[in-house]
């Protein structure tokens, strides 16, 4: 029997329970209990003076790096990260070397992560080694523990292949997740075609290249009644048929990544390979579309799409730099700016961040009910600091906010009634 | 915005990465001084000893004898030691990066690196390794300023000034460096650009840059002042960009008889090397109308002008002071 855990005084926001209200929060043997069964005199009390308690914040969409590039992350230090940006959970793509196409490397994973400050849960490929020709064994996989499909950067060109993929998903009830990506169109780009990769002369990627993929989905979502979740979300385009798709009833979810609601085109400027990822950073227009679809529910969750290089891969020509960005120590913070922006309520940031990500993954998580596990976020709105990637958790070091001047951040993560970060 | 005399003008720059970052002062500046230095080169000994002491690399990693060339000469006119080094970007894959590279010229201690690179921005990822000055001689489909440059110079030679003139660019934008320094300039200079050429040689958004597309080949010509004519790279035919070079030449060649639409005292320029018969009719190319040679005399005037001025020119020769 541990000790109690008092959360006192805070902001419980829970749109699980459309709980939005100032009380306490208490903890015990793990689980969220009501304070009125148990021993309240021998707690460890926290005065948290109205700052906020969340569902602990889950990130669907990660690359760990483990195993196979464990200089670039490993499941620890990635776990790390998180705790200290806030999540409790996170999903990792199945894109490290070997693969995680079979069971022996989910289940690596899975034990990698036992002991790690974050639950993990592996995301299977799609193919075997994400070479989009054969079927990985999803049922051998969801029975070591992972929780959904995609190959995530290389993606299933083959139209009947995906079909087949999502059938068989659906058999295993496993969500097929797209990295939607027409690449004979994207081929040889490096950042979004416009204005900008005109003026810097480098090959761009259209917007069509993600919405002609993005339908294709739907459309075989739509044939075979698969549960379709598209990855980080770039463009209007694509957002306008997620819309659609919804409307008419199709069983599709959408994520987008902090970056696409706070950057554009335009950091790319001065050839900054820490404004290269795939999909590339797009126009204005698009940013401020993926800020209503926040709003309006055309859009899920916020994933990071935490994607660890180092300076090897980034400190190059900019067509030759890898795609990708860190992003689970600064996601919170980028998107309590939509709040103070007044483009979403708190209620709905946890929604995207917490809730929408365990429900569309079928995991644990996402609620501060009683009898539930006490993964638990505490978010301080006001904070303000200034993010310097050095100082990261994460063993990389590739971000485009280094040296911003960010305002809220968690100040305590709590796994399982365990405090695995603390900056009260 | 306080309008600089001659007297206060200084150039600042360290670097010249492309037209972009240069201001109509700059660019009159350099023209200028590119104007006293072609005066050189008409002397029986064609040396002074202004860059002596001066130690400037050629670093190639792309073939091009034109331009390479074309600083070296400008280098050794000014009595600069030059060294060449070629290296090929399949090598560079192999193991050693821009930047392992950039390490080892710094070793030799260069003024200056001239730079020619497949990758857009490669000379800007190069100075932020190296102490020397750097010098974009095309990087990607980016920019090549000391063409823009040269081009400028050529123009101003012929008509007097620049602002006010129809430019004609006909060819392939899209993957032309040449393109977008022109573009830029001429823009910046006053000139109206106007660009042609198959759409699928038509960049996005190329009017935000100030450029008027002309589906027509002929509507980009009519009353230019200027054609210039790009080169087609042959390969193209098999990226889908054009269906054949036969087909190209026929529509958006530079003929006689197109040329006859712009005005009587129309100049016609090319940035070599010339793909005759594709991109111009040879009738074109070497007629009476062509300043196509006058670039190249130009081109090595704008050079030692940029070798000059990088180097700190008129200004006591610390090299310091980068304005960017
Ligand atoms: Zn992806």
């Amino acid at each position: 029997m541990s000790k109690a855990i008092q959360l006192k005084n805070g902001r419980i926001i829970d749109p699980s329970q459309k709980r939005d209200e100032i009380a306490d929060l208490w903890i015990k043997d793990g689980m969220i209990v009501d304070h009125q069964s148990i021993d309240v005199k021998d707690a460890d009390i926290y005065n948290l003076d109205g700052r906020w308690i969340v569902p602990g914040l889950i990130d669907m969409h990660v690359h760990l790096r483990e195993p196979g590039e464990e200089y670039k992350e490993t499941i620890e230090s990635g776990c790390r990260a998180a705790a200290a940006g806030g999540f409790t959970a996170v999903a990792c793509m199945p894109n490290t070397k070997p693969v995680n196409d079979n069971s022996s490397v989910t289940r690596f994973i899975c034990e990698q992560a036992a002991l790690s400050s974050a639950r993990v849960y592996p995301v299977g490929a799609i193919s075997q080694e994400s070479n989009g020709e054969k079927l990985a064994e999803y049922g051998e996989m969801k029975a070591a523990g992972a929780v959904a499909l995609t190959d995530d950067g290389r993606p299933v060109i083959d139209s009947r292949l995906m079909r087949r993929a999502m059938e068989y998903a659906s058999s295993h009830e496993l969500l097929i997740m797209s990295h939607a990506e027409e690449v004979s169109l994207s081929k040889g780009g490096c950042m979004h075609e416009g204005e900008v990769s005109t003026r810097l002369g480098l090959r761009g990627i259209p917007a069509a290249a993600e919405s002609i993929m993005v339908f294709r989905e739907i459309a075989l979502a739509e044939l075979t009644g698969a549960r379709l979740h598209i990855s980080h979300v770039s463009t209007e385009q694509a957002l306008a048929l997620i819309g659609n798709a919804k409307a008419r009833g199709i069983r599709v979810t959408a994520e987008t990544a902090p970056h696409y609601f706070t950057l554009t085109e335009l950091a790319v400027l001065g050839y900054n390979t820490h404004a290269k990822m795939n999909p590339p950073l797009r126009t204005e227009q698009d940013r401020q579309a993926i800020r209503t679809a926040l709003r309006d529910g055309t859009l899920d969750a916020i994933a990071t799409d935490h994607a660890p290089h180092s300076i090897l891969q980034k400190d190059v020509e900019f067509n030759m730099a890898a795609n990708g960005i860190v992003g689970l120590e600064t996601s919170l913070s980028l998107s309590l700016a939509l709040v103070r922006e007044g483009v979403i309520d708190p209620a709905r940031l946890v929604q995207l961040m917490s809730c929408a990500p365990a429900a569309i993954l079928g995991v644990a998580g996402g609620s501060l009910r009683i009898g539930g596990v006490a993964d638990v976020t505490v978010v301080d709105p006001e904070r303000q600091f200034t993010f310097f990637a050095e100082k990261s958790y994460s063993k990389s070091r590739n971000t485009p906010f280094d040296g911003w001047k960010l305002q809220g951040k968690a100040v305590m993560t709590m796994l399982a009634g365990r405090i695995t970060y603390q900056d009260l | 915005m306080v309008e600089l005399t001659q007297q206060d003008y200084q150039f600042q720059h360290k670097h010249i990465f492309g037209i972009e970052q240069l201001s109509v002062a700059d660019i009159s500046h350099i023209i200028t001084t590119a104007r006293s230095f072609r005066e050189i080169s008409s002397r029986p000994i064609k040396k002074v000893p202004t860059l002596r002491g001066k130690t400037i690399v050629n670093l190639f990693f792309e073939p091009s004898t034109r331009t390479r060339l074309s600083f070296e000469i400008a280098a050794k006119r000014m009595s600069a030691d030059t060294f060449n080094i070629s290296a090929s970007t399949s090598s560079a894959t192999k193991g050693e990066t821009l930047i392992d590279t950039a390490r080892n010229i710094q070793a030799m201690n260069p003024d200056v690196i001239i730079l020619r690179h497949s990758s857009s921005g490669a000379p800007q990822l190069l100075a932020r390794y190296i102490e020397a000055s750097v010098i974009n001689a095309g990087d990607g489909a980016h920019e090549h300023p000391s063409q823009g440059l040269l081009d400028m110079m050529t123009v101003i030679d012929h008509k007097g000034h620049l602002d006010g003139l129809k430019i004609a660019i006909i060819g392939d934008i899209a993957h032309s460096r040449v393109a977008l320094s022109d573009i830029i300039g001429f823009t910046r200079m006053g000139a109206h650009v106007h660009v042609a050429g198959p759409q699928t040689f038509i960049p996005a958004h190329i009017s935000l840059l100030g450029a008027t597309v002309c589906s027509d080949v002929r509507d980009a010509v009519r009353d230019a002042d200027v054609v210039m004519a790009l080169r087609i790279q042959l390969e193209r035919q098999n990226d889908s960009l054009i269906p054949s070079l036969r087909e190209y030449s026929r529509f958006f060649g530079v003929s006689r008889n197109l040329l006859d639409l712009a005005k009587e005292d129309v100049i016609v320029m090319h940035p070599g090397p010339i793909n005759r018969g594709v991109e111009l009719n040879p009738d074109v190319a070497d007629g009476g109308r062509s300043v196509i040679l006058e670039q190249v005399t130009n081109g090595v005037a704008i050079r030692m002008a940029l070798l000059y001025l990088v180097l700190g020119g008129n200004k006591g020769n610390d090299g310091q002071g980068e304005s960017r």
